[in-house]
């Protein structure tokens, strides 16, 4: 154990430099609230650790020209839920990262270590799923983006090259009338692990919903977009046969496991049921991010 | 591998120490550094009993390196009495019995402190919220939540500091 190194990159050259040269024995660190857990139960054992922390870009929130907003992929939960801006914007997201282990965890854990780290039942996936967030990863070859849904590729597991880090994600911008939700369903009030996922984004116009997306997790290998869902959704009032609709497409996409936190029939019935309640959450944020509508 | 060698600030004083890449900050602050308020319940962020802050934030100082602490500021339970005079919560806690075997303490002090440090006007709930990152096998936590809420109420009079 006492030949790791640590290295506390000052640039995104440096850390893919320094994970090139730890040969595959590299492991990026953000928060540290899933890496040093690992290392410490015997799961991780890294040669090599590179802290990105003191890289900018990778710990600031920017809000984009096109008024979308760039997160920083090592900026901790606590201050992502004190981005005013962002948080108006992007509820559902904020709300979904700030869901994340106690006070203590979110002084610390980041979007991008919950992204990289690849559980199926990483919070704040889903929700970035639903807004359409893009990653966008640095490596040797210079630069290159992805839509989030594509970026696990299995528990654990993911798109990254060698010597790839992920900078930051970004989300895009909000027409009027859009709102998104995430809801999880843990078996204790606080401090657990998700049984299922779901994020809702959507665009209402005149009461009918023009864009959805909803992302799921918890119940796949991999945090899943669930396309036939946001077709159930759109173009309808919101009505109840749409949502059922929806409820059944998420049901439908679940490949979920028995353990002791839920059942497979328990998983599939209440992805529809969590699907249902974070849409009307959605809906209504939408409704009061409408110039002139209900507040 | 040559140790690393660290500058902080640990309560406001400037100090330097030497560290293994994997040390954690928890295992420094009890070991090399002697501050032993900070405790170890589990090693894995789930009780708390290791708070500290750092540049004000709180966190679980058994998730962080020790050699992360280059250049910041870090708050430990030592560092909350001014001299001989307890903070206020400190003493609520005495006077309330919001402490049985105590190993928890520490850590429920620190946090209080860091929500009480941002909002004096917390609900109950924003304190059992706050909190559910401290575990504590003894009082069943209505002492130590009514407690803080006492010393936030206090604050808000004025009475405490
Ligand atoms: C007590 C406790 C409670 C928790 N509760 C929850 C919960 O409710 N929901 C939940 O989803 N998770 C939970 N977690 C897990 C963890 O906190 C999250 O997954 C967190 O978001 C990880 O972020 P981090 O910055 O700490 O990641 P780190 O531990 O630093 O990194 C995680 C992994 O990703 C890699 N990595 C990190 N950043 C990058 C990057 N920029 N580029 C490439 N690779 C990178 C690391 O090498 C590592 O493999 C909990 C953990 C603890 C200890
Ligand atoms: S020892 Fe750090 S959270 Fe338990
Ligand atoms: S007083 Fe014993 S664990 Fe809290």
């Amino acid at each position: 154990m006492s030949d790791i190194r640590y290295v506390a990159a000052e640039s995104l050259d440096e850390a893919v430099k320094a994970m090139l040269a730890a040969g595959g024995q590299g492991k990026i660190l953000a928060g540290g609230t899933d890496l040093l857990v690992q290392m410490r139960s015997g799961a991780q054992n890294p040669g090599t650790i590179v802290d990105v922390k003191k890289i900018d870009e990778v710990m600031q929130i920017v809000e984009l020209p096109d008024g979308g907003f760039r997160i920083g992929a090592a900026v901790s939960g606590a201050v992502i839920g004190e981005h005013r801006k962002l948080a108006a914007a992007w509820p559902g997201v904020v709300e979904a990262v700030n869901l994340i282990g106690s006070k203590q965890v979110q002084g610390r854990a980041s979007a991008g270590g919950n992204l990289c780290n690849s559980s199926p039942a990483a919070d704040s996936v889903p929700a970035l799923v639903a807004a359409g967030a893009k990653v966008v990863i640095q490596g040797p070859n210079g630069r290159r983006e992805v839509p989030v849904e594509a970026f696990p590729t299995g528990p654990g597991r993911n798109c990254l090259a060698p010597g790839e880090l992920v900078v930051s994600l970004t989300l895009p911008p909000r027409p009027p009338g859009s709102g998104d939700a995430y809801l999880r369903l843990i078996p204790r009030t606080e401090m657990d692990i998700a049984v299922v996922g779901v994020g809702v984004s959507l665009t209402l116009k005149d009461g009918v919903c023009t864009a959805a997306r909803v992302g799921l997790g918890a119940v796949a290998p991999t945090v899943l977009l669930v396309e036939d869902a946001a077709k159930a959704l759109i173009g309808s009032k919101l009505d109840d046969a749409a949502l059922e609709k929806a409820a059944a497409a998420c049901s439908a996409a679940c490949k979920p496991i028995n353990d002791k936190r839920g059942t497979i029939a328990y998983r599939t019935k209440i992805a529809g049921v969590l699907l249902k309640r974070a849409t009307a959450i959605a809906a209504r944020r939408a409704t009061s991010n409408v110039p002139g509508g209900m507040h | 591998m040559a140790k690393f060698h660290v500058t902080t600030t640990v309560n406001g004083e400037e100090v330097e120490f030497l560290c293994d890449a994997q040390d954690s900050m928890l295992d420094v602050l009890r070991g090399p550094l002697g501050l032993t308020g900070s405790k170890e319940g589990c090693g894995s962020g789930d009780c708390g009993a290791c708070s500290i802050t750092v540049d004000g934030r709180l966190v679980c100082s058994c998730l962080m390196l020790a050699a992360e602490a280059q250049g910041h500021s870090i708050g430990t339970i030592e560092g909350m009495a001014q001299g001989d005079r307890l903070h206020p919560l400190q003493e609520k806690f005495i006077e309330l019995a919001a402490l049985q075997c105590g190993i928890c303490t520490p850590g429920f002090l620190v946090a209080a402190k860091a929500l009480l440090d941002r909002n004096t006007n917390p609900t109950e709930t924003e304190v059992r919220y706050w909190l559910a990152g401290n575990l504590c096998r003894c009082t069943g936590y209505d002492k130590i939540i009514r407690a803080v809420m006492d010393v936030a109420a206090d604050m808000r009079k004025g009475v405490a500091a």
